[in-house]
């Protein structure tokens, strides 16, 4: 952590309790953790050692139940609601493991819905997302509801429409969770793009092949973080086309590292 | 953005058609209630209003034998009968009542050449014609002296003159009423139907010594009832105490003995009808409003189901940077748009009832004002708002994570 520069993400002595009746859940028992920007982040870790809820804490969704959390050098127990969902809307974007997306509606319509909460004009919203589904490789689907789209499609139209707002962060709960290992190569190729270009990832995932993608890798378990360390990522790209699938979205020249 | 709004709510509550439907229900049962109410009650009363103006909103009608405490006529002949000269007492000591006419009726079979009907006859005076605003609408009507002589002439009214000479005019040509021959001198204008429901316009009217002398083959002096008209409305009250006295005086009554006669108030009779509508008025416009109510909680309740089905939905818009303002319009809006739906549909149902219901009372006109339909328009979307402000306030406040990991 050289230098003067403000990490993106500082978690100092983080814990979380869960209330669950009668009963006090912890879910972090004292989580230190700096990102800087720029960074692709694996987070690992048994069922239950409190990924998710680190990074619904990172993500804002969530408060910390004690210690302190710094967005960007800004201490995010201080914020209201409102507060906390702007930063959501322009800052942070959220992939799910089961996607959730809006049943029923077009993946057009599914990612304008940030932009529609960002009071962004019809035309405005379209051209944007337009432009999101063809960064992620779906031109041409836009009017495609979800059950008309495969999952790697579907985790595709929540990356754009995680990407439209341009966040710093992006978020991915256990993208690959529920895609078959081809399709989840897909997705982590894109992520490494994404983050090629600048975006600061973090990835929850407990498959050490996914985690290989990353250029660091987080560890955690009951709570806390075991283990910290920068790692050599391999290259999705190379692993895509090593497949060598004539029909695949992705023209798998894109250079890695 | 509200416009949007709008758009999804529509799209929201049209994949639940038939939920949504059975949920403005009550809506749709209020208004149509309400409108009916307004545009029968606004027709009844205007018809009414026309009633006690074709009868002449100042009448009373005297009856021999006394009244009983509903108001009643006693038995027949309980009294003492009226008189010719009572009539010619009262116009000359009541200074209140400006026109008296003395009134028979019997029924009687009518002939022409070649058609006969059967109705009413009534035999009276010139008077009469003045009291109930009634001019004939071709020929003329008969004279003080035709009454004297007992003439053998007629008017008919326009049910009559229709059914015995078609469209050819009966001025000048010669009927039989019973087995007397007698000339039709006028046709009376047409009056409609009577608040009672019977067509006024069925009936021959011949001078009263005619009918008394001629075809009931009764004494002179007597008259059946008494027909009078108060110098005006207001003057009603007066006129009607004014001829109570000249028959007690002239019936020689002692002041504890009760009146041999009754007299009954025309405006009164209408007036008691006019409650009539307004009970019923009031009895529709509370089924309106226990409708509406209905309405609004099973809005409210359908409001609860769908925050607690769209809850994983709402977790994602959280997540993705919804405010609680936005989550809470967005509910607010589909509750606001179900309801102007029931609405709408209720404005139409309600118009639509009304008019067929008017088709099958004869003579009620519907109206529907401006104001009740922006009205019922209002009451929905207060409707929407006050019922669906908590679901909709309850999806705002959901916990993002919570939401978010709803099953
Ligand atoms: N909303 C919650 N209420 C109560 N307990 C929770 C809640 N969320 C998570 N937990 C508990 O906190 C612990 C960590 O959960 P989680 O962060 O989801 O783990 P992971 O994502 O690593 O599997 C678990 O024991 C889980 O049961
Ligand atoms: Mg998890």
């Amino acid at each position: 952590m050289a230098g003067s520069e403000e990490p993106l993400v500082r978690l100092v002595g983080v814990t979380k309790i869960y209330q669950r009746g009668e009963v006090q859940v912890p879910a972090l028992r004292g989580v230190d953790l700096e990102v800087t920007a720029g960074e692709m982040a694996a987070l690992m870790g048994p069922s239950g050692a409190g990924k998710s809820t680190l990074m619904n804490l990172i993500g804002c969704l969530d408060r910390p139940s004690s210690g302190a959390y710094l967005l960007g050098g800004r201490d995010v127990a201080r914020l209201s609601r409102d507060e906390l969902a702007a930063i959501r809307l322009r800052e942070i974007g959220f992939v799910f493991q089961g996607f959730n997306l809006l049943p029923r509606t077009s993946a057009l319509e599914n990612v304008e819905l940030p932009l529609l909460y960002a009071g962004l004009r019809a035309r405005e919203r379209r051209t944007r997302a337009l432009a999101a589904l063809e960064r992620v490789g779906l031109a041409g689907r836009e009017h495609h509801t979800p059950a008309q789209l495969s999952g790697g499609q579907q985790q595709r139209v929540a990356i754009a429409r995680a990407l439209v707002n341009g966040p710093r962060l992006l978020l991915a709960d256990e993208p690959t969770g529920n895609l078959d290992s081809r399709t989840a190569l897909e997705v982590m190729a894109l992520l490494q793009a994404l983050n090629r270009e600048g975006l600061t990832v973090m990835v929850v995932t407990h498959e050490p092949d996914v985690a290989a993608y990353a250029r660091r890798r987080i560890v955690v378990r009951d709570g806390r973080v075991r283990r910290d360390e920068p790692i050599l990522p391999r290259c999705a790209a190379a692993d895509l086309s090593a497949w060598r699938d004539p029909d695949s979205d992705l023209t798998g020249d894109l250079p890695c590292g | 953005m509200w416009l949007m709004a709008v758009r999804l709510a529509l799209r929201a509550l049209s994949r639940n058609r038939l939920r949504s439907a059975l949920t403005a229900l009550g809506v749709i049962i209020g208004v149509a209630a309400l409108i009916i109410t307004v545009a029968l009650g606004e027709g009844a009363r205007r018809l009414i209003e026309q009633q006690i103006a074709s009868l002449g909103s100042s009448m009373l009608i005297v009856i021999p034998g006394a009244s009983t405490t509903g108001g009643f006529v006693g038995g027949a002949g309980s009294g003492r009968p009226l008189l010719r000269e009572d009539v010619d007492e009262i116009l000359r000591l009541a200074p209140a009542v400006r026109y008296a006419a003395p009134v028979d009726r019997t029924v009687a079979q009518v002939v022409s050449a070649n058609l006969n009907w059967s109705c009413q006859v009534l035999g009276t005076t010139p008077d009469y014609f003045l009291i109930r605003d009634w001019a004939p609408a071709r020929g003329r009507l008969f004279t003080a002296s035709e009454n004297e002589t007992a003439a053998k002439v007629c008017l008919l009214g326009q049910t009559v003159a229709h059914n015995l000479f078609g469209s050819a005019d009966p001025v000048g040509e010669m009927v039989r009423i019973k087995q007397m021959p007698c000339e039709v001198i006028g046709v009376l204008a047409p009056k409609g139907q009577s608040a009672m429901g019977t067509d006024q316009d069925d009936v021959v009217i011949v001078p009263a010594l005619t009918l008394r002398t001629r075809l009931l083959n009764q004494s002179r002096q007597h008259v059946g009832t008494i027909v009078i008209a108060a110098t005006s409305e207001q003057d009603l009250p007066l006129a009607e105490q004014q001829v109570v006295q000249v028959l007690r005086m002239r019936h020689k009554l002692a002041d504890d003995q009760d009146n041999d006669f009754t007299i009954r108030n025309l405006s009164e009779l209408m007036q008691t009808q006019q409650r009539v509508v307004q009970t019923n008025a009031t009895m529709l416009r509370n089924v309106a409003a226990v409708s509406l109510l209905v309405g609004g909680i099973g809005i409210m309740n359908i409001m609860l189901v769908s925050v607690t089905e769209r809850t994983r939905e709402i977790g994602v818009r959280l997540a993705i940077g919804a405010r609680e303002r936005d989550i809470l319009r967005q509910f607010l809006v589909e509750a606001v748009v179900l309801s102007v739906s029931g609405g709408l549909l209720g404005l139409a149902l309600g118009t639509g009832g009304a008019h067929l219901l008017s088709s099958f009372l004869d003579g009620l006109s519907v109206e529907i004002p401006a104001f009740w339909v922006l009205m019922a328009l209002g009451i929905s979307i207060a409707i929407g708002v006050s019922f669906g402000f908590y679901p909709a306030r309850r999806a705002a406040r959901l916990d993002p994570i919570e939401a978010l990991r709803h099953e």
